[in-house]
């Protein structure tokens, strides 16, 4: 059975239709990209799985339990959580408090402890800057923060939204690596990314998504080879 | 056919020049644009005059853009202020009216009276930190405990308890007071503000407006509007000896005290604590404050509950000053409070102390220190007025508070 199946969702932003009908599936160990130009609702997509949006119809399976109408403090506590765009840290709490409330939903002070040192072993960096307030650092260490810090609700599925975005070229292959060691520890990673040819790279599979409908599914080899994802995503004529 | 051009363009080349007031150099020949450029910019360089009067008139120009007539007119009401303020300190301390142990006596009252106000501020401070709304009807919420304490108060004195044991009948007051207004702080929040949670802004700021004359008239309607004296502590009348033969009363030094020990421990609640911090984070981004597993709910419930508490605690140090309860009687420390808030950064915890301190001080102190000096007879009477004329100075010169941040245009 699938870890997370997301079954023909519609969501709304009021009167605006932004999500209609998506389908996706996540096995246990993966690691599936969603791809698309802006706007095409990667970003609702994952916000609707996470509980900040909640959609108008269709389910959301983790497990083959429903999470879709759970608030999303207690799908946290199910396993999943977020490194949202615009990575979003919190600007005055430090890098240790920050991480810590990516660990706030835990009350397991060992496994805390274990996950704060696998991060740091992900992400030497973070550890130099242990005590820096989060606002503070660069873009670059805000995204490994922001990752870190999903990573401390020590998740069963990752959602990774736009890790790449404002990074230079050295610092994108980085987080790509990493993301590619945390999936290999285990975790399953739902990846939103524009930068298709980096995500399609490390993914198994992938999604091509095209204003709020799922125009294409296949294994990411495939699709870096389908003649409209190198057209329109890969600028490869 | 290149050549040709060039020649053509030369006369533009030089009107060009003349345009930006350089004189083309004297065997000047224009063979293309860039060496017209070129010219230009080594007669520039040869020609500093020129530069450096162009230079002047845009440094002017920038100098009048930035600072417009009004920021001015502004800055000079501000130096007439202070050379108002320092006129009448001299006027005063030359004319030597007051000892040293009166300014003692104004200081410490402000102290006692500031720390009330801290308490008050942090209730406004911590709710505008999560909901970005003013909760006007804090001060009702404040009013409500010791409201509530008095009964509780009066019948422990009946009953002679207050005088035997005067620590834990205070306390016992203390902690009906809070809970008091801990319990309808959270009811506002379930009741009046939760409802209207994504509404626009303005709408939870009338509520609470409305709120505050909800209870305040429901208090005036179940409990009459007279006012209620509370009773006195015996072991708290008179005054202890202070270092330099200057006396301080025993409630001021029970208040400071008290208010002290609470503004530690709620600084140590948000900077140390689990909940703390997931209030911080709260007030920094609710959404992915739930991504972390954070029930923002419940935050913004703990929230209104501490900011509550305090108040209900601050209201039992404002009886302990002036003994006395009626329905109306939140309205001017609530308001003061707020100006507190805001002088001292609204949304910031540290602010909001210094901002009861630094007001409670000023009001105590400058009614006598500036306005006397002036000759204004009765100066004390003017006291809430200069309250509220340091709100406006504030919010005119550092709207953003002593420690505030630009919440206005970080959100923005």
């Amino acid at each position: 059975m699938a870890l997370l199946e997301v079954k023909d969702i519609h969501t709304y932003y009021g009167a605006i239709h932004a999500l209609k009908g998506i389908s996706i599936h996540v096995d246990e160990g993966e690691i599936v990209t969603l791809i698309g130009a802006n706007g095409a609702g990667k970003s609702t997509t994952l916000n609707t799985i996470c509980g900040i949006l909640h959609p108008g119809e269709g389910t959301i399976t983790l497990d083959g339990q429903p999470i879709h109408e759970l608030p999303a403090h207690e799908i946290v506590m199910r396993g999943v959580s977020q490194a949202p765009e615009g990575r979003r840290v919190f600007g005055r709490l430090t890098v240790i408090e920050n991480l810590e409330m990516g660990a706030y939903a835990r009350s397991d002070k060992a496994g805390i402890a274990r996950d704060m040192e696998r991060v740091f072993a992900l992400f030497p960096r973070l550890k130099e800057r242990a005590k820096q307030v989060a606002g503070t650092l660069s873009g670059g260490e805000q995204q490994m923060l922001s990752i870190g810090r999903a990573l401390m609700a020590n998740p069963r599925l990752l959602l990774l939204d736009e890790p790449s975005m404002g990074l230079s070229p050295i610092l994108v292959e980085a987080i790509f690596d990493t993301i590619r060691q945390i999936n290999s520890q285990g975790t399953t990673v739902l990846l939103v990314e524009q930068n298709a040819l980096m995500a399609l790279s490390i993914a198994s599979r992938g999604y091509v998504l095209q204003t709020g409908e799922i125009v294409l599914h296949d294994t990411a080899a495939a699709l870096q080879e389908n003649e409209m994802v190198r057209k329109a995503y890969l600028g490869i004529e | 056919m290149e050549q040709g051009r060039a020649t053509m363009l030369a006369p533009a080349c030089s009107r060009l020049l003349a345009k930006f007031r350089l004189k083309p150099a004297r065997n000047l020949e224009c063979r293309s644009w860039a060496s017209a450029a070129q010219a230009g910019l080594a007669h520039s360089k040869t020609w500093p005059r020129y530069k450096d009067v162009y230079k002047g008139r845009i440094m002017l120009q920038r100098l009048t853009r930035r600072v417009s007539g009004t920021t001015v007119s502004m800055w000079l009401i501000g130096l007439v202020i202070l050379a108002v303020v320092a006129y009448g300190t001299y006027k005063t301390l030359a004319l030597g009216k007051y000892s040293l142990a009166n300014w003692t006596d104004l200081i410490i009252y402000g102290v006692a009276q500031g720390s009330v106000y801290a308490l008050i501020a942090l209730g406004y401070t911590l709710v505008y930190g999560i909901l970005r709304m003013i909760n006007f009807a804090h001060s009702e919420v404040f009013m409500s405990g010791p409201f509530i304490g008095y009964f509780v108060a009066t019948s422990l004195d009946q009953a002679g308890f207050l005088d035997r044991q005067p620590v834990i009948g205070l306390a016992i007051v203390l902690l009906v007071a809070m809970l008091t207004s801990l319990t309808i702080a959270v009811l506002l929040e379930r009741i009046a503000y939760r409802p209207l949670r994504r509404a626009p802004r303005l709408v939870p700021l009338i509520t609470a407006i409305g709120a505050s004359f909800f209870l305040q008239y429901t208090f005036r309607g179940l409990f009459g509007s007279g006012i209620k004296g509370y009773p006195e502590i015996e072991q708290l009348k008179g005054t202890w000896p202070l270092a330099g033969g200057v006396n301080i009363l025993k409630t001021q030094v029970v208040v400071i005290v008290a208010a002290v020990i609470m503004l530690a421990g709620l600084y140590y609640f948000v900077q140390r604590t689990k909940t703390g911090k997931a209030m911080q984070a709260v007030s920094e981004d609710k959404d992915i404050a739930a991504l972390m597993g954070i029930d923002v709910d419940h935050i913004i419930v703990v929230t209104f509950a501490v900011g509550g508490a305090l108040a209900g605690a601050a209201g039992v140090l404002y009886v302990l000053l002036f003994r006395q309860v009626h329905f109306f009687m939140g309205f001017i420390p609530g308001i003061k409070a707020f100006t507190a808030a805001v002088l001292g950064g609204i949304g910031n915890v540290v602010g909001a102390m210094l901002g009861g301190l630094v007001l409670g001080i000023a009001e105590s102190l400058f009614p006598n220190l500036v306005l006397d000096g002036l000759g204004i007879p009765a100066p004390y009477q003017l006291k809430d007025a200069l309250a509220f004329i340091l709100l406006v100075l504030i919010l005119i010169f550092r709207p953003t508070g002593i420690l505030g941040e630009r919440l206005a245009a970080k959100k923005a």
